[in-house]
Order: C-alpha cells, then structure tokens, then sequence
C-alpha cells in the first residue's frame, strides 16, 4: 500500500523537481528517504487506529470469540474415556474379541480403582450414556463394586508367604529402583497410581500406609507370568487361590458380559469423535460404520428443516407486514410520520416475555380473538381455532416481535429515495403502479435485503418464543440446544447442533452475496 | 418404604395441637460457628418455594448469626451453571437446592460434594436418627432432602359435557368420553410413560420392567396417542394453573404446590386428583471443592435449616410434605390463609391410595434415549 501511495499518488511535478535535484531515492525533510518515512507515518496511524478499537477488539475476544470457540471444539472433545481408561485402552487394542479376555479386564478394573478415588468414574458413565442407554448404572455400580471385588487374597496370600511383602517402606524403596520396575512393569504402574491418589486425596505418606490391593493384584499378574524381580524375596505364585477380574465385572453387571459396551469403548477410545456431528444429523456410528439412526430417534434433521422453513416463513410475513407501513412512514410528513414511528419502536420498550403471554391471552381457544370469531358468528363454538401451541403461534407471534427489525432499515433506505424520480416516472406517461413497480421498488431493494437478513438471522436462533408459543411442531433447533445446554448436560451435542447452525447461517449469507452482492444492503439512507 | 412410614406419622397432623410437645425454642440450641464464612450464596427457585425456605428457616438463621445470604434464582439450570462455575475454577454458590434428579446428576458429575448426613446433621425431634428419619430420600451420597413434592392432576369442576361426574381416577385422564375436554401434560416422557402403562393395564411395580423391554416405550406412547390430539403440552410448572384458570383445559398435570395455590390463593373451582401421583424430591447439593470457612458456613446451616422443626414450618408457607417423618406430626395451618394443610400435603394419607416415586436411577440410564424417542413423538 505505501508503494502504491508513492509511486501512484506522487504529484507528477514533484517527481520532475526530485528527479532533477537529486538522482536516487527521493529524501523527505529530515533527511530519511521519503519511502521509509511515509511508511512509517502509515504505520503510525495503523497502530494509533489499532489502539483506539484495542479495547473492543480486546472484549470481543475475551468475552465472545474465546467462549464460542471453546464451546464449538466440544462438540469434538472425547478425552474423556482415555483419560479416564488409559489402562483399558491400550489393553483393547491388543484385544479384538467382542468381549475381551482376563487382561483387559484387569486394566478396567486398575483404571476403575483410580477413577473411582477421583470420582471420575460417574463422568465417564454420563459420556458413555449419551451414545448407550444404561451405560450410566454399569459405571457407577462398577465403581462401588471393584472395593469389594476378591482381589483382597492377593494381599493375605502374599503376606503368608514373606510378610516383607505387605512393608510399605521397603515397597517404596523398591519402586524407586528402576530394575524392579522394569521387571514388574505392571506393578510399578499399579504403584504409581495408588501412591498418586494416597498422597494427593489423602494426604497421607504412602511409605507408611498399607498397600491398595489393586498394587497386590498386578504384582500377583506380574509373578504369574514369570517375572523374575531383583531385590524382592523370591516368591512361588503357582499355588495361589486367584480371582477372575472378567467374573466379578459380569457377576456385578451381565453388560460387562455383552459386546455393546466394548463396541462403544472401542468407538470413542480417540481423542477426538465425530459422534456428536454424526448424532446432531440423526446418525449413527455403527459396527459397518456411518448408519442412519432408527427411524423413531430421529429429530435433528428435522428440526434443521423446520427451523429454516419457519425463519423464511416468519421473514416473508414480516415484509408483507413492513413494507406499506415502511412506505407510509417514509412518505407521510416528519410529524405525523415521528408518531407513527413511536408506535413501531414502542414493542421495543416492552419485555420479550410479557409481549410473547399476551399473544397467549389473545390466541387460546377461549381466548380474545376466539371469542371475537365466535361472537361475530365467523366460527362456531364447537370450531375455535387452534392459533397457539403449534406453528401458526409461533409465525404470529415471532413476526410481531422482529417486525421492527425490517421496518426500521426498510425506512431508512426509502426516506433516501428521491421522490422526484417517482414523479419524473409519471411526468413521463407511467400510471401508479409502473411508477411504484418498476422505479421506486428496484431502489428500495436494498431495505428488503437488510430487513431480511436481520430478521432472518434474528429468528433462526430465537428459543423463548418457540417454547413458550410453540406447542409441541413449532419449536426450532434453538429449542433443543437449550435442553442439551442445561437439562440434558450434552454438551457436546448442543456444541455440534450449534456449529452446525453457525454454518448453516454462514452458508446462507455467502449464498445472498453471490446472488444480491451484500454490497447492495443499506442499514440507512 | 418410608414414604409408608410418612403415612402412619402424617396421620397425628390431623390431630391439633399434636406437634406442640415437639415445638422448641432452637435459639438456646443453636452452638457458634466455628471458622466459617461470614456470607452465603444460595441458589434456589425463586417464588413461593424460595419464600417458604427464606421464612422457615433462612430468616430466622440469619437472626441468629447476623451472617449476609444473597440468593440465585436459577435452581432450573443449576447443573448447567455448577458445571460452567467449576470449569472456570470459581465456584460462587455454597448451597445449590435442586430436585432429586438433578442430584443425582451432580453427585455423579463430581459436582457436589459428599456428606456425611449422619454427622452433620440433626437427628430426628423425636430421637430417630438422620437415616431413620429421613430414609428413602437420602437417594445419594451428595443430598439433604427438604420436601416431598408431587406431580399430580388438577381438574374443572365446572365442567357442563361431564355431566356431573368428576375424575377420581388416573384413568380418566385418558377417558375423553367420559371426561371431554383438553388436558395438559408436561413436554416430557417422565411421570406420562408411567401413567400412560399403568393405564394400559401395568401393574405399578412393573412399569419400570415394561418400559426397559423391547417395545414398552412404544406400548405407553400407543395409550398416550388415543389422547394426543386433545393435550396441551406444557414445559413450565406455572402453565397448568394458568390454563385451567383460562378453561384452556379441564384436566392438567403439574407440581401439587401449583394447584395449591389455584385452589386455596386464587379460589378457583378446580379440585386435586390425586391418583397415582408421582413423588419426587427437592433438596440441598453443596457444590465441591468450597474452602474450609465456607464448607464450615454451609454445614452449620445445613444442620440447623433441616432439623424436624425447620422443615415443618416450611409446610406452613407452601403445600409440599417435609422430608423427615418427625416432621410430619408438626405440620399445622398456612401462616397466612390460617387454612389445614394436611389435605394438600401429597404425604397426607387419603392422597396416597396411590403413587409412584420417581425413579431416579432408571430416568437417568434411560433419558436421552426415551427423550429422543419421545420428542420424535410428540413432533409427528
């Protein structure tokens, strides 16, 4: 840019003079060429423009962009299951039975200890439900059933046979020793984790504090397949009585037992899922991959469509609404036409709710406007209509509410149509209707395109109104985020539902510029 | 079962004057706080609920300790709120008042914290103790429950096609030939899926049973289509009252305490339907993770706010029947109207020929899928 001023908008004089004086770069007062200086003029100005908006610029980050893009990336987000079973996840990647063997179930029954010391089982648990039904009670009854799975023989077993072996200090000692934990890899994890949780939960030193049985557990797993540790007395776990983890799990719940749970595990072990994209368009991941859901648990889809059909609806009325009366407006003399604009901002000044009951008190069947049909003789009494608590409520109700929002720019754009031109039309032969039509419409355009796209994006996120209008078919997607937000606690899928909203908006307006050009919107005259 | 317990002890409410032996002076009884926390912020309700629980109990505490009590009105989205407060790592609210389900949630979502009821708080006025007393409403290890409420039917008595006849059973909700008219029913699968099996012939116990199996969701939404296009549905506690007011219907579901106040405050002809209704509880969670001084406050008031006492002078504000049985006997009159509130109190035993307690573990396995299903449902 500072080239192109330069070079481009250099009065061609001065450019004769500077050439003439002195070859080369042209200097400015000071000495510096002129280049660099103003370069550094347009630099300054930048920065002072930057720090001027640095406080707005600053405040929509932090309070807009920053929430918005971490609510967005839930919808992503599954750290969830390896976090909470790291064990059992790489166990079952080495496992790919339907229902895995003792191994996995040992790493499920290490990661359930811990998770259970955390109370972090009963997260996963409600993770897990959102995509199986139950899954919530198989975690949360897992989680009170591995203290009193028989893992607790391991410890008498070990202590019977060299009571050096149930000494916490010495077991401090030698899980600092790196050649034991290599050769009892699974013990020294099942160590770390229990130390973990003894020292940071309870506070206490777990040099001094009887070992865990989930440490004796992996030891017996660890001797049990011939591992030979240094330092440790030498112990012969083949006569050990020992417990099958697999049996207690599926004794304590038959799901343990079923490939579902596994199938899920198996599913949302990365990082990172498109499940909550898949569920938001009635998807499904299933064993032969991307499936549609069963056909009574489908919803989101179409609640995308209504939610899009009903915006275009309300959009369409609000300017059959809006236009005369933005004609009249712009064409009545400024007081009469200041009355009547009060008269279009005062809903503005009146809460969204109480304007949203009064619709309710004049739609109801024995409502206001029932009663007036009924009275009149228009409609029987056995035939009031239903205007509420289905999509008519919601069309009526959300148009009174944004018609403000397409009168307002539809107004503005029509007081900056010269009125001459209308007159010049007629002067020319033109009746009233080919004046309006084909001179004064094409120059309001640009109002509609305004108004519409205010209304439009305005009414495809509204929720109060819908819920409390809508009955049971007049709600939007709004609707359902806000359910998932705050009652179902999914936040991924409201995550999902939104940034799929996001698009769909942002796709749209894309479409209007390629086919009006936003260039020929006009928030005012 | 200790709501049959609550039976046998809410009966003495009839008789006067029965809780006088048990009224004391908690005054003289309530010991200083140790290192706590000079304020609290509780979240509630708002409206009726919030105002019994500011009149029982929280005046009268801050009498006492002179301590500041702001409240949150946002009870209805507490979870969403204690979950956003504890991932920001600022947690403002000390004492969270949520339904039973919402517990639930909270403790497994490790936002509430655990609490030993037995050692914070009071045993029962007539010397039970905390789990005696307060039996099957200790659903889990983060919750002190402060009332029973219920969902159940308020009907027109006005109502000219019904001939005279009024409902007194469950059924007749789903009966539009001998009760014509529009019902409202709550926009949710909770409390309808059960009315709707029992209806179809269930046996109470086996609902649960029915709808687990292949087809028994679709079993209760086939009995509740024979009825669909004569329902209102509702998303928020105060709208039955206002239709049945408006005579927008002739029958509705919503919360007892609702009805009480369309029936005893506003002296409209409706009357309760109490067939089956459908218990649930309300109570405290403390949000996890409160420093020491703070946690100190909380429990100090805990102990103070849901002994026997306390409890059943909430029942003088609002129609809801305290959580402990020792409390029932105190239950009297409305501090205001000066009317006998055992007839509203969803404990009385006249009410509860029938009921259902809502089944927290269940909804929460089951509810995203039965929502799913339903909202499918109720959208065709």
């Amino acid at each position: 840019m500072a080239d192109a001023t330069v070079t481009g908008g250099m009065p061609a004089g001065l450019g004769a003079r500077g050439a003439a004086a002195t070859p080369g770069p042209m200097v400015a007062a000071d000495g510096t060429p002129l280049k660099a200086s103003l370069a550094r003029s347009l630099r300054r100005q930048k920065m002072r423009a930057l720090l001027l908006i640095a406080p707005l610029l600053l405040f929509i980050v932090v309070s807009f962009v920053l929430p918005i893009g971490d609510m967005l990336l839930r919808s992503v987000q599954n750290g969830i299951v390896p976090d909470t079973l790291p064990r059992t996840v790489v166990a079952l990647r080495d496992d790919p039975a339907e229902v895995p063997g003792e191994a996995v179930f040992e790493a499920l029954y290490a990661d359930l200890v811990v998770a259970e010391e955390y109370k972090v089982h009963t997260q996963l648990g409600s993770r897990l439900n959102y995509e199986m039904g139950g899954a919530s009670s198989m975690f949360r009854g897992a989680g009170r059933a591995v203290g009193r799975f028989g893992t607790d023989i391991y410890a008498e077993q070990f202590e019977d046979a060299d009571p050096a072996l149930v000494d916490p200090a010495r077991w401090a000692v030698w899980m600092a020793d790196p050649a034991v934990r290599e050769a009892l890899p699974r013990t020294a994890d099942a160590y770390d984790a229990w130390a973990g949780f003894t020292a940071e939960l309870g506070g206490d030193d777990p040099a001094a504090e009887e070992l865990g049985d989930v440490v004796y557990a992996a030891l017996y797993r660890d001797l049990a397949s011939g591992a030979q540790a240094p330092g440790l007395p030498a112990v012969d776990v083949a006569g050990f009585e020992s417990v099958s983890l697999r049996d207690e799990f599926i004794a304590d719940d038959a799901g343990w037992g079923e490939p579902a749970i596994w199938d899920l595990l198996r599913t949302f072990s990365p990082r990172v899922t498109a499940g909550y994209y898949l569920n938001a368009v009635d998807l499904q991941m299933g064993p032969d991959g991307v499936e549609m859901r069963p056909e009574g648990d489908r919803i989101y889809l179409q609640l995308f469509v209504r939610t899009m059909i009903l915006s275009v609806t309300i959009t369409a009325t609000c300017i059959l609404l809006g236009y005369p009366v933005a004609f009249l407006l712009a064409s009545l003399p400024m007081r009469s036409a200041n009355l009547l604009m009060i008269l279009v901002l005062l809903p503005f000044w009146t809460s969204l709710l109480v304007r949203t009951s009064a619709w309710k008190v004049l739609l109801q069947q024995q409502g206001v406007i029932n009663d007036l049909l009924v009275w009149a003789g228009l409609i029987g009494n056995d035939g009031r209509l239903a205007l509420i608590n289905n999509q008519t409520g919601t069309i009526i109700a959300m148009t009174h509410i944004l018609l403000p929002f397409m009168i307002l720019p539809l107004y503005s754009v029509m007081k900056g149509i010269p009125p001459t031109y209308v007159r010049a039309a007629k002067s020319l032969g033109a009746n009233d209707w080919t004046a309006f039509w084909r001179v004064y419409f094409p120059q309001s355009i640009p109002g509609i395109g305004a108004g519409s796209i205010l209304v439009f994006i305005l009414a495809i996120g509204y929720y109060i109104t819908p819920e409390l209008v809508g009955g049971t078919k007049g709600v939007f997607i709004s609707n359902r985020i806000a359910y998932h937000i705050s009652d179902s606690l999914n936040w991924g899928l409201a995550a999902a539902l939104g940034t799929i909203l996001l698009a769909v908006v942002l796709l749209l307006y894309w479409a209007y510029d390629r086919m009006v050009g936003i260039d020929n919107v006009k928030l005012g005259g | 079962m200790t709501i049959t317990k609550l039976m046998g002890s809410a009966a003495l409410a009839l008789l006067p004057m029965a809780g006088a032996a048990f009224a004391q002076d908690a005054s003289a009884e309530l010991p200083p706080c140790e290192g706590c926390a000079e304020s609290m912020v509780i979240m509630s309700w708002g409206g009726a609920y919030q105002n019994s629980q500011l009149k029982a109990y929280v005046e009268p505490y801050i009498a006492q300790t002179g301590i500041a009590v702001t409240w949150d009105e946002s009870s209805n989205e507490a979870i969403a709120k204690l979950r956003a407060a504890q991932e920001a790592g600022n947690m403002p609210f000390d004492l969270v008042d949520v339904e039973g389900p919402d517990a639930q949630r909270a403790c497994d979502e490790g936002l509430a914290a655990e609490i030993d009821v037995a050692e914070v708080l009071a045993p029962g006025a007539d010397g039970a103790t905390v789990e005696d007393d307060f039996g099957d409403s200790l659903i889990n290890d983060c919750y002190v429950p402060q009332i029973y409420f219920s969902t159940t039917f308020g009907y027109r008595t006005d109502v000219a096609e019904w001939n005279g006849a009024t409902p007194d059973d469950l059924c007749d909700v789903f009966d539009t030939t001998a009760f014509p008219g529009k019902r409202s029913l709550q926009a949710s699968p909770k409390k309808n899926l059960e009315w709707a099996l029992i209806c179809d012939g269930v046996p109470a116990a086996d609902v649960y049973k029915v709808l687990e199996e292949e087809g028994g969701v679709e079993r209760a939404l086939a009995k509740l289509d024979t009825i669909k296009g004569d329902v209102i549905w509702w998303t928020a506690g105060a709208e039955t009252p206002q239709l049945l007011a408006d005579k927008e219907v002739v029958i509705g579901s919503t919360y007892n305490g609702r009805l009480f106040s369309v029936i005893a405050e506003q002296g409209q002809p409706v009357e309760m339907l109490w067939d089956y209704q459908n218990f649930d509880f309300d109570g405290w969670i403390v949000p996890a993770g409160l420093d020491e001084a703070r946690m100190n406050r909380v429990m100090h008031f805990l102990h103070f706010a849901t002994d026997t006492q306390r409890l059943a002078d909430q029942a003088k504000y609002i129609a809801y029947g305290p959580a402990r049985a020792s409390s029932q006997p105190l239950v009297s009159t409305h501090a205001e109207l000066g009317i006998e509130m055992a007839p509203f109190m969803p404990t009385n035993p006249d009410n509860m020929k029938n009921f259902l307690v809502n089944n927290i573990e269940w909804w929460a396995d089951h509810q995203d899928e039965v929502e799913a299903t339903f909202q499918n449902w109720l959208a065709q």
